[in-house]
């Protein structure tokens, strides 16, 4: 055994480099949480870092995970070590090839990061359910607890596999272990070498498919043999057990690590038994283990091996004294009799105990925990163990949350917590998700666990929003390995950090903080004066905690040293400086050490302004007196809910005050249902300065509106009386345009406490002061003073009336601004390119439209709760919106559209039927009524209303059936929206089938050129030339001309548009793709934070998009072929400017330069011939003549 | 064949005609046709401080810097170990320059602060650049800045700079200086081998429909060249550090009258990008002819021969030029009756 080098690492390249070095062809598709293995996977590749074998690894992204699941089957059959990671979603897409792999024999390792399955809702925290759906398939389960057993198993797994022909799906707990960063020992290639048999390899390359030894694989079968073939496969599953712990063996005398099928820790006459598997054993070891050294009879076994359950070694691992037994599984099986895990083990005891091999059959009860990433502590191992001991615990429990539908709750030991090893240190940050908060403290557990003996553990909470995102940072140290996989616990934390003061508002904090601990807070006031900024509550618990409270100005050092605003390395100074987790000077050297290597490769200045930093923050950190006594006159401020709905004081309002936890079942809707039009009661505040109008300067033309990715700017024409009863500082103004009634006058206001200050509108704005041209009709303006009489602003704002949508002149930017969004305030990042599409269709449609969503970014920043930006009307109509799956969204709108229609026509069949009793007039009317614009909506509505009044009155069970039935005679608006991984890639096979149906739906591609929800993978949309992840090169192919494609159907309305670009065209677009009676898809550029560039330049970059040619806006109108005209208009000029004035104003193409100057220079020029020929051809298209249908008709 | 050879920082060049500072470096071929064509020496396209920074921050904005805190993306851009920086390509170039020319080459530094970029100074200097050209492109736009306080800080950089390599250092400078000549002695204490006159600042000029300022190049033309002819005419001698003119020379006679006002070289940049390397060959052809028709053995009997020490006017290049000129212009006739 030789000694293992250590590393600082997470789950997820814990695993990956394992993956990598065992394998020759990696094929993946991008899933949270597993994602970053496959990135890591082809980062190496990228860099020529070799396999076991000496050759580098062929890393393929493909178009989902069936795609990729195809292609490893395939790969394997031609004989390469294959590999893949994947988890949740995309584990179920690849089960089918699962099946056809571990049915053939075929050696490799699939690995998991675990994530639940999307029930109810979807969710990208932890659980097993993905994995427990793959149990079937014939895969060996091996499950890692933690990051050095990610590495280890990973390993184990790989060699595993070969001896054994069963392929293996390795899995370990998304995000608790994937993302958690730990200090391990690393598996290094000696010891790969060591356990990958070379003979085996070659084994496994003389069954692969040749055409020099060719076979036939892959069958089909009948009733004759398929049964015996099946139970012919038996014996390596029997002894697949056996050559895992071998391996294991092995791997023990490599390394000194040592690991059995089942490992059973705790008392030797352990009476009650605790059995899991996942990150929550770790938890549940040193719960165990500090109360067996209390003198308690407890142990727990964690299950390694899963499939094959080898109920035999599990028996072995058995204390012979157990009497209770407690089997924790992390997924739920509604309708099953206990969850899987549960199952294996009461049949293995039971199968024992029926051969005598047990003295006595132990009292055995299955519970859950951990669902969804739900918190699994010491307290509520310790609240089962004490239930057993009571014998109380009742089958089918619950642990971690209250239960008070089924009453299956185990409530956690009140108060418990395990005590800290002398010389533990825990520490908790809270920041800002760009205020580098994250990466500083991941730099400083790097510090720690590469410079010092101790052992560092990180773990990172992030809230769901995309635009001013909370995180929370957990970070451990110690002389001993780290099991603690939970969340700082209250009163756990040696050091609590605060690096925005506006969280002092929002989270309790200190808490957690341990008696005598640190408390250091990042504030602008000054340390005599920082004491009176904090609230009674923290007042109170610093001094009777004692904690020693410092304060730093960071803002103001990083000013000073010209770093504008990032305060990572300074906050990060202050830690170490006051933290005593290294001595002082050692850790200052450290950070300058960190920071050179970080910054040094990219630039000497950044390097000298962090070192200031550094020094400037030592100079700068202060240690506030304590006066002994709480002074504070405030507490931590509650919401301010107004007239809020029931549900939303009682559910949503505790979601977003970081409640959740504490809700009980019976608060849940049943079925994942949930109101709309709750973003509005999550005052964010994100905005440092707000856009302010010059009534003497605006044109009123409603660009601002239309612009504004948040809906926080509007505009509403009203009435001149109601002026009167304006707050002082509202902003009004005569309506200008002979089209509206001259009694009106014009508003444009700010929701204050909602805006994210991007500033786009003020980009937007077209008028300046001919005085001063650098004011124009709207400016920034400091929010803080204007914040509470904005608000006021705002409120009588809202409670103006809206102008009858039927009066507005819905075609002109300025019209259609004037409706109201039922898209408002979501949490994308700050000036998203996608949100002033679904604002805009939620303006014109909103009232009857259905949302079918692909998942992405827009159904997170669209669903993911706390709120939705999804909102309705005064009359309570508005979007109604769903997500079902990434790669079926096409198909899930077009599902909604004939359910409508079918619908429609079962609501026509009953008002024929019911003719005898209703006016034939009426019945005329709400079957043939004109609904292509606001005011034959209107109108149809009314006899809708009308009908229902006549149904009342009607006794007939029609009636009772039309009654239900009478909405969908109103035109539904059916939208199907999501990004260019769904339409490009994952669900393009049913888009296709989609635009093929000619149904009227609507499809809107936000297109952002990559997959931006996951972090930026290539997508097939992705431009030539451009960086992005799995094209770390340049990708060295054209985007996919999705708008071509559609419009070879030659019936579908297709529109490309960049409303930053051109408005009037993207507001047409979208009013022809809805009035067009069939299928219709409208292509929008998008820009993203993932081109690397600031959002703030948002519409100029669509601007150069346009005008390079990158982007063409165009309109495919099948209408017009009727007509005798060119269905194709191209509302784009030829590109004015080189395809690099664009190009290299964003990091993806610029970074290319950088690292590939040359294929840069090669793909740039041949992406600048593209668009010319590509503009071109549309030209040419466009100024084809076209022959009426009915002459063509005439003519065939 | 006249001897066109010129001593230039100290550098023997073969003759005096040396393209400035511009893209044409950028490109090893079209540095060797310049060559080809008979340049005397190449100064490399420029550096910038700027570049540098903006690069800096781009790189650690969104590549190293770039968290959103969000779960499912802690970046979005592939993180590269291996990026090549504008410094670190601009010293490949340099490099592969100074491998494939013959003839000197001199690397340029644009820059207006006094911080660790003048550090650069001596990656070049490694890179095998046989001269440094240092554009101070400084816009005195502070109005509490004076400009002696202007000159001391043109004079802190040069001395930073010449303190840190062991290579000559020029200085480009811009026209807009009370008190050119002693500056220019200034700069010489400093530790300046030379000077570059004049830079020019690209004016920005207001877009009338867009109600804004945009920035434009324009190129320059045969008349800016008279303003460095006047100013080296008026240094040649006084100073004991190398002249070179820029800016406006297009032709053999531009670059003739420099010389003769005192300049060691004449840079050339317009007038190449325009017509292509082979406007220097024809310069350089009609400058032999040039002086081989008046009978010049070499160019340096050219080089400061009608300087304002040598003129035989010596104050046409002072104040008395001036109302002779302005008296000269005659109203448009049948415009002012």
């Amino acid at each position: 055994m030789r000694e293992q080098k250590t590393v600082t690492i997470d789950g997820n390249e814990a695993a990956a480099c394992i993956a990598h070095l065992c394998s020759e062809v990696i094929a993946i598709y991008p899933i949270t949480p597993a994602s970053s293995m496959g990135e890591l996977a082809d980062a190496w590749s990228a860099v020529g870092r070799r396999n076991i074998l000496g050759s580098v690894p062929h890393v393929v992204e493909m178009q989902s995970e069936a795609g990729a699941a195809g292609t490893i089957h395939g790969a394997l059959q031609a004989g390469a070590l294959t590999s893949t990671f994947t988890a949740s979603q995309g584990l179920l897409l690849m089960l089918p090839n699962m099946y056809k792999i571990a049915g053939e024999l075929t050696p490799t390792v699939f690995h998991v990061a675990a994530r639940t399955v999307a029930t109810h809702a979807l969710s990208i925290f932890c659980d097993h359910s993905d994995v427990m759906a793959a149990r079937a398939t014939g895969f060996a389960l091996l499950c890692s607890n933690s990051v050095q057993e990610a590495m280890d198993f990973s390993m184990i797994a790989h060699a595993a596999t070969l001896r054994g022909r069963i392929p293996f799906l390795h899995f370990f707990d998304g995000f608790r272990t994937s993302h958690e960063i730990s200090k391990i020992e690393t598996v290094d290639v000696d010891v790969a070498s060591a356990l990958l048999d070379r003979s085996l390899i070659e084994q496994y390359r003389l069954r692969a498919l040749s055409p020099e030894r060719p076979v036939l694989r892959g069958t089909a079968q009948n009733p004759d043999i398929f049964f015996q073939s099946r139970e012919r496969i038996t014996p390596w599953y029997q002894a697949l057990p056996e050559v895992i712990q071998t391996t294991m063996d092995r791997f023990a005398d490599l390394t000194g690590r040592s690991y059995r099928l089942f490992d059973y820790v705790g008392a030797e006459d352990a009476e009650r038994v605790i059995v899991m598997m996942g990150s929550g054993a770790q938890t549940a070891h040193e719960t165990v283990d500090s109360m067996t050294a209390q003198g308690e009879k407890v142990g727990l076994i964690k299950v390694r091996l899963y499939r094959p359950f080898d109920a035999e070694a599990f028996r072995r691992a058995l204390p012979s004294a157990v009497k209770r037994l407690t089997v924790l599984d992390r997924t739920k099986e509604p309708g099953a009799d206990g969850e899987p895990l549960y199952k294996d083990v009461i049949t293995a005891i039971a199968q024992a105990f029926g051969r005598g091999e047990l003295p006595r059959m132990p009292h055995i009860t299955g519970g859950r925990y951990g669902l969804s990433s739900k918190e699994f502590t010491p307290a509520m191992v310790k609240g089962v163990l004490d239930e057993m001991q009571a014998g109380s615990l009742k089958n089918d429990f619950t642990v971690g949350i209250v239960d008070d539908v089924g009453f299956s709750s185990v409530a956690a030991a009140a108060g418990f917590s395990l005590p800290k090893p002398a010389a533990a240190r825990a520490a908790v940050f809270y920041g800002l998700g760009s205020d580098g908060t994250v990466s500083a403290n991941k730099h400083s557990i790097k510090i720690i666990g590469e410079t010092t003996p101790l052992f560092a553990q990180g773990y990172f909470e992030y809230d769901s929003k995309k635009s001013g995102a909370v995180t929370v940072s957990h970070l451990r140290f110690g002389p001993h390995p780290i099991r603690a996989a939970y969340l700082t616990q209250i009163g756990e934390a040696d050091f609590v950090a605060c690096h925005q003061t506006q969280f002092l508002e929002r989270y309790e904090m200190l808490d957690k903080a341990a008696e005598g601990a640190v408390f250091l807070l990042n504030s602008s006031s000054p340390a005599d004066c920082v004491w009176d900024t904090l609230s009674r509550g923290m007042q109170e618990q610093i001094i009777r905690k004692s904690l020693q409270f410092y304060t730093i100005d960071a803002y103001q050092v990083a000013k000073d040293v010209g770093m504008g605003r990032r305060i990572n390395t300074i906050m990060q100074t202050c830690f170490f400086a006051i933290s005593n987790v290294l001595p002082h000077d050692e850790a200052v050297a450290a950070i300058k050490e960190a920071v050179r290597e970080t910054y040094g490769k990219k630039g000497r200045r950044i390097v000298e302004f962090n070192f200031k930093a550094i020094d400037l923050t030592l100079e700068n950190l202060c240690r506030v007196e304590l006066p002994g006594k709480v002074s504070s006159t405030f507490d931590r401020p509650e919401p301010e809910l107004g007239e809020a709905p029931e549900f939303v004081r009682q559910v949503t309002q505790p979601l977003i005050g970081g409640y959740g936890n504490s809700l009980p079942v019976s608060a849940m809707p049943a079925d994942g249902t949930y109101p709309t039009g709750t973003a509005k009661w999550e005052k964010r505040n994100l905005a440092l300065e707000i856009p302010v109008l010059e009534t003497d300067l605006c044109t009123q033309c409603g660009k601002c509106v239309f612009v504004c990715p948040h809906s926080a700017i509007r505009s509403k024409a009203f009435p001149s009386e109601l002026a009167a009863n304006a707050p002082p500082t509202f902003k009004h103004m005569p309506i200008l345009g002979k089209d509206f009634d001259q009694n009106l006058r014009m508003t444009y206001q700010v929701a204050a406490e909602d805006c994210t200050g991007c500033t786009l509108c003020v980009e937007a704005c077209p008028i300046r002061d001919k005085a001063q041209a650098n004011r124009k009709a709207l400016n920034m303006a400091v929010q803080s003073p204007l914040r509470e009489s904005e608000r006021v602003n705002w409120q009588f704002f809202l409670d103006l009336p809206d102008m009858d949508r039927r009066e507005i002149k819905r075609a002109t930017i300025k019209g259609c601004m004037l409706m109201e969004p039922l898209f408002e305030f979501s949490g994308a990042c700050t000036g998203c390119g996608e949100t002033p599409y679904l604002r805009l269709a939620s303006q014109l449609f909103g009232d009857r439209m259905l949302v079918a969503n692909a998942t992405g970014c827009s159904s997170i920043y669209g669903g993911n709760l706390p709120t939705t930006p999804w909102a309705k009307n005064r009359q309570g109509r508005g979007p109604a919106w769903s997500n079902s799956l990434f790669e079926d969204n096409a198909e899930f709108g077009l599902g909604m559209r004939l359910g409508l229609d079918q619908q429609a026509e079962y609501a026509a069949e009953l008002l024929n039927d019911l003719r005898p009793e209703l006016d034939a007039t009426l019945i005329e009317e709400l079957l043939t009524a004109e609904q292509s614009d606001e005011a034959g909506i209107h109108a149809q509505r009314e006899r809708v209303a009308l009908l229902r009044r006549r149904l009342e009155t009607i006794d007939h069970p029609k009636a009772r059936a039309l009654e239900t039935a009478a909405d969908v005679l109103v035109k539904r608006s059916v939208w199907i929206v999501g990004g260019d991984g769904w339409a490009y890639d994952i669900g393009f096979g049913g888009l296709d089938h989609v635009l093929a149906s000619g149904k009227d739906v609507n499809i809107l591609v936000l297109d952002t050129e990559v997959y931006s929800n996951t972090g930026g993978q290539r997508s097939k949309s992705t431009p030539r030339g451009a960086v992005a992840k799995f094209s770390a090169g340049g990708k060295p192919s054209g985007k996919k001309n999705l708008a071509r494609i559609a419009m070879d159907y030659e019936n579908v309305y297709v529109a490309q548009i960049a409303y930053g670009a051109k408005d009037t065209q993207t507001l047409h677009a979208f009013l022809e793709a809805e009035s067009f009676p069939g299928t219709s898809i409208i292509i929008a550029y998008s820009p993203c934070i993932a081109h690397g560039v600031d959002l703030e330049h948002n519409l100029r970059q669509q601007e150069l998009a346009v005008k390079s040619g990158h982007w063409n806006l165009l309109r495919f109108d099948p209408r017009k072929i009727k007509a005798g005209k060119n269905p194709l208009r191209l509302d784009s000029k030829a590109p004015s400017i080189p395809y690099e004035a664009f190009a290299y104003t964003e990091s993806r193409f610029q970074m290319l330069t950088h690292t590939h100057p040359e294929v840069a220079q090669e793909l740039l020029s041949a992406a600048g011939h593209d668009v010319v020929e590509r503009h071109h051809h549309y030209e040419q298209l466009a100024a084809l003549s076209v022959e009426p249908i009915d002459e063509r008709e005439e003519t065939t | 064949m006249i001897d066109l050879s010129t001593t230039y920082l100290g550098l023997a060049l073969e003759n005096p005609l040396v393209p400035s500072a511009s893209p044409l470096s950028r490109s090893l071929d079209h540095a060797r046709r310049l060559e080809d064509a008979g340049a005397g020496a190449l100064v490399m396209y420029s550096l910038f401080e700027e570049d540098l920074w903006e690069e800096e921050e781009h790189m650690v904005k969104f590549g190293v810097e770039l968290h959103v805190g969000h779960h499912e993306a802690a970046h979005f851009l592939p993180t590269h170990h291996e990026v090549t920086t504008t410094l670190e390509s601009y010293l490949e170039q340099l490099a592969k320059l100074k491998s494939s020319l013959g003839i000197p080459i001199i690397a340029s530094l644009n820059g207006t602060s006094t911080s660790n970029w003048l550090e650069h100074g001596k990656d070049l200097q490694d890179a095998g650049a046989d001269a440094l050209e240092l554009n101070i492109y400084y816009v005195a736009a502070n109005i509490e800045e004076s400009a002696d306080t202007v000159e001391t800080r043109y004079e802190t950089i040069v001395r930073e700079l010449v303190a840190n390599v062991g290579i000559p250092v020029t200085v480009k400078l811009s026209p807009q200086f009370s008190a050119l000549p002693n500056f220019v002695r200034r700069l010489e204490s400093a530790g300046a081998g030379g000077v570059v006159l004049f830079n020019r600042f690209y004016q920005p000029d207001i877009n009338l429909e867009a109600l804004r300022v945009d920035h434009r190049l324009a190129l320059s033309d045969s008349h800016d060249a008279l303003l460095a002819m006047r100013w080296i005419g008026l240094l040649y001698g006084r100073v004991g550090l190398s002249l070179a003119a820029t800016g406006g020379i297009h032709t053999a006679a531009d670059a003739l009258k420099v010389i003769a006002a005192g300049a060691n070289v004449a840079h050339l940049c317009s007038t190449l990008l325009i017509h292509g390397p082979a406007q220097l060959a024809a310069i350089k052809t009609e400058m032999s002819q040039w002086l081989e028709g008046f009978e010049y053995e070499s160019i340096k009997q050219l080089t400061g021969s009608i300087s304002q020490q040598h003129a035989p006017d010596p104050v046409a290049f002072e104040r008395a030029n001036y109302s002779r000129v302005l008296n000269s212009f005659r109203l448009s006739t049948g415009r002012w009756g």
